[in-house]
């Protein structure tokens, strides 16, 4: 894929393959990432290789890397372990620590790194009322909202959103996918979006790529879906 | 409730509590062994830890005064410390961390097995070691699981009776524990204080499994 010279992106690999009970994935695709959406119908594969990718699944064969950081290279053996990754990981049911509270929910990776401004992100995800809340008293929507809050304060190398703001209402859900890019441009932070919604792949990112029974159908541009 | 009987109770809960305290680090983490680890050697582990459990409390007392006596595998490393061991309040608590061990690691694995792994892998996403995921994560999700457990050992320890008098005795003042002083008074006829002993251990016993259920039930 080619993106706009003045668009800052990395180099990315995902080359993996994996059987797992009646499943498999089966995918390689190289190339310049910043916002890269994954789209396909359910069970085509898309969850699977974010775990890979973040190390929660081991691969029988894989090469991911970005920019110069490989994280696994099955034939060279390396492996990089989960934590060393560093991976911002929002899942689909946004696992929060139920123990915590927001706050202690969104500061858990803050250790990480280099330290992330707090502020800014609360407010482009609209949660500052929340931070002194417990995760149980929040709806599904802010759930999702404060997983993505955790997952941007840990100073990843690569963001990892799994059906991300599903449950967030369309306006704020639209508002929150545009003000991430810019987040992403800013912090440098290459992400792999999956989504059902062509309507977000189309707000949030540059390039898509299609998913179907475990392998690469396609891949270009959201608008083309 | 005479002096002397007021003293065995003292004495029971002080030496029940200290191997509460005792077994709970070992076996909280065997528990959590057990609940992760894929090796080989989790089902033999498992065997040994449960063993107690079915072998009957005297032999499992004789095997610890084997192990324990002066000629025994550690009993000649701990009299060369000059420490005491066979015979007195150490035996006791050595007996009731041997017995109830098993409680705790069984309650503190279904603890750990019930759904804590995912949010173990969340923290190390998170850039969290090891031994951050343990204490930040895997025990407090745990907590009931483990405090469960730990009430169970509690009270096994304090109805302890075959493994302590084959290593411990019953000196009075010394290792004599509510169990080893009921049969005692049994023995010599002193019913009264024997029934007085009973009606004590059943409060303790029920107070114990009725909060240990309640702490498995709302942690469920």
């Amino acid at each position: 894929m080619t993106l706009p010279p003045d668009v800052w992106s990395v180099p990315l690999a995902l080359r993996m393959a994996l059987r797992q009970g009646g499943f498999s994935l089966d995918v390689a695709w190289e190339g310049r990432c910043r916002l890269l959406g994954l789209f396909g119908p359910s069970g085509s594969g898309k969850t699977t290789l974010l775990e890979v990718a973040a190390g929660l699944r081991r691969p029988q064969t894989a090469r991911i890397a970005v920019g110069d950081a490989v994280l696994r290279d099955t034939s060279a053996g390396i492996d990089v372990p989960i934590r060393e990754r560093g991976i911002g990981y929002v899942p689909q049911d946004s696992a929060l620590f139920p123990h915590l509270g927001v706050r202690g929910n969104i500061t858990y990776g803050a250790e990480r790194g280099k330290a992330v401004p707090l502020q800014p992100i609360l407010a482009m995800l609209s949660i500052e009322p929340l931070i002194d809340r417990e995760v149980s008293d929040l709806s599904g929507g802010e759930r999702q909202r404060v997983a993505l809050a955790r997952a941007m304060v840990s100073s990843p190398r690569l963001l990892l959103l799994d059906e991300p703001l599903s449950a967030v209402d369309v306006p704020l859900r639209r508002r929150i996918l545009e003000s991430l890019g810019d987040w992403v441009t800013m912090a440098r932070v290459p992400t792999l979006h999956v989504s059902h919604d062509a309507g977000d792949l189309q707000v949030a990112t540059d390039h898509v790529l299609i998913l179907r029974e475990g392998h690469l159908a396609g891949e270009g541009s959201a608008s083309e879906l | 409730m005479t002096g002397e009987l007021l003293g065995i109770i003292q004495l029971t809960v002080l030496v029940a509590l200290a191997a509460t305290l005792v077994m709970l680090p070992p076996g909280v983490a065997l528990a959590w062994w057990l609940a992760r680890s894929r090796s080989p050697l989790t089902s033999i582990v498992e065997t040994l830890v449960t063993l107690p459990l079915v072998l009957p409390p005297v032999a499992t007392g004789y095997l610890l005064l084997r192990l324990l006596g002066r000629r025994g595998l550690l009993g000649g490393v701990i009299d060369r410390i000059g420490v005491d061991v066979i015979f007195t309040w150490r035996a006791l608590v050595i007996a009731m961390v041997v017995m109830g061990l098993p409680l705790v690691v069984r309650a503190a694995r279904a603890g750990f097995e019930q759904g804590t792994r995912r949010f173990e892998q969340m923290a190390e996403t998170l850039g969290a070691g090891p031994l951050r995921v343990f204490f930040t994560i895997s025990l407090p999700l745990a907590r009931r699981s483990v405090l469960a457990g730990a009430l169970l050992g509690f009270s096994r320890a304090l109805g302890e009776f075959g493994a302590s008098i084959v290593v411990a005795g019953s000196i009075p003042g010394e290792t004599r524990t509510v169990s080893l002083a009921m049969y005692g008074f049994l023995e010599t006829g002193r019913d009264g204080d024997a029934m007085r002993l009973v009606a004590v251990s059943l409060v303790i016993a029920l107070a114990a499994v009725w909060l240990s259920n309640r702490l498995v039930r709302e942690g469920a």
